[in-house]
């Protein structure tokens, strides 16, 4: 069974719990593990994260936009921005670089993305923005195992 | 946050996200700057949520108090928070205690 939802809201950091706690809430039905569940709230609040301070340079007017598709046990994420874009992909993807050390970011974030997902594509144009998809198999639900 | 003799002990709970990051970052200094502060300890027991701008905050925190000749201890990580200290390699860096009373001891206040 296929199931959607799509969330859009304003580039502000309060926002970030908001978003982690609600994907988290629509996810719920496929009844994942504590574990899936911090899992996809941390990559959630990583790209919005991004989005917010890289894409939009901390400009509340810019728009956030998240979409989750959930088929079967499997949860795709599309978490996009329409900011400044990223320059160069494969240097923001390296771990611990950071464009800006000064504000003290580890430079993890497309790192722990990875490592909590199956997949993760980075699509990005300077001056257009930034979309990140995300896909993550569910182990199969405790009902289906019993 | 409290302060016993040299050791700013900084008790978290809730969620330390980028939004929480930079109040954290703020109080953090000013008692370093202000007060008679060596060391930190960092009790992590009431932290929920944590994610990469947590990650950046302790880091930061880590430098300053080695700036000041001082150490730094994490206590009371849960699995998923020390996840990702196993990813960044910050576990190489900053020491952890099971428990507050633990890493005190360590550090010489009982």
């Amino acid at each position: 069974m296929k199931n959607e939802m799509n969330l859009q809201f304003s580039a502000l950091s309060q926002n970030e719990s908001f978003a982690r706690v609600t994907v988290a809430s629509f996810i719920a039905q496929l009844d994942p593990t504590m574990d899936e569940l911090t899992e996809i709230k941390t990559v959630v609040s990583e790209a919005v994260t991004n989005s917010i301070i890289h894409g939009y340079e901390n400009n509340p007017d810019g728009k956030v936009f998240i979409s989750v598709l959930l088929e079967d046990s499997t949860v795709e994420l599309v978490i996009r921005d329409m900011g400044v874009g990223i320059g160069d992909i494969d240097e923001a993807r390296q771990p611990l670089y950071t464009s800006k050390p000064e504000l003290e970011r580890s430079g993890m974030g497309f790192t722990i993305m990875e490592n909590f997902m199956d997949e993760v594509e980075v699509r990005s144009e300077p001056s257009f923005g930034t979309e990140i998809r995300m896909k993550k198999h569910l182990l199969k639900s405790k009902a289906m195992c019993n | 946050m409290e302060i016993r003799n040299d050791v700013l002990c900084i008790r978290l709970s809730g969620e330390l996200d980028h939004h929480a990051a930079d109040e954290l970052r703020q109080r953090a200094t000013s008692a370093l700057e202000e007060q008679n502060v060596r060391h930190i300890v960092l009790n992590l027991e009431h932290l929920t949520f944590m994610d990469s701008s947590g990650l950046g905050v302790i880091l930061g925190r880590y430098k300053h108090i080695k700036q000041l000749h001082g150490e730094m201890i994490v206590c009371a990580v849960s699995p998923p928070i020390k996840r990702l200290f196993d990813m960044s390699g910050l576990f190489k860096i900053v020491r952890l205690e099971e428990s507050e009373e633990f890493a005190l001891e360590r550090l010489g206040v009982a």
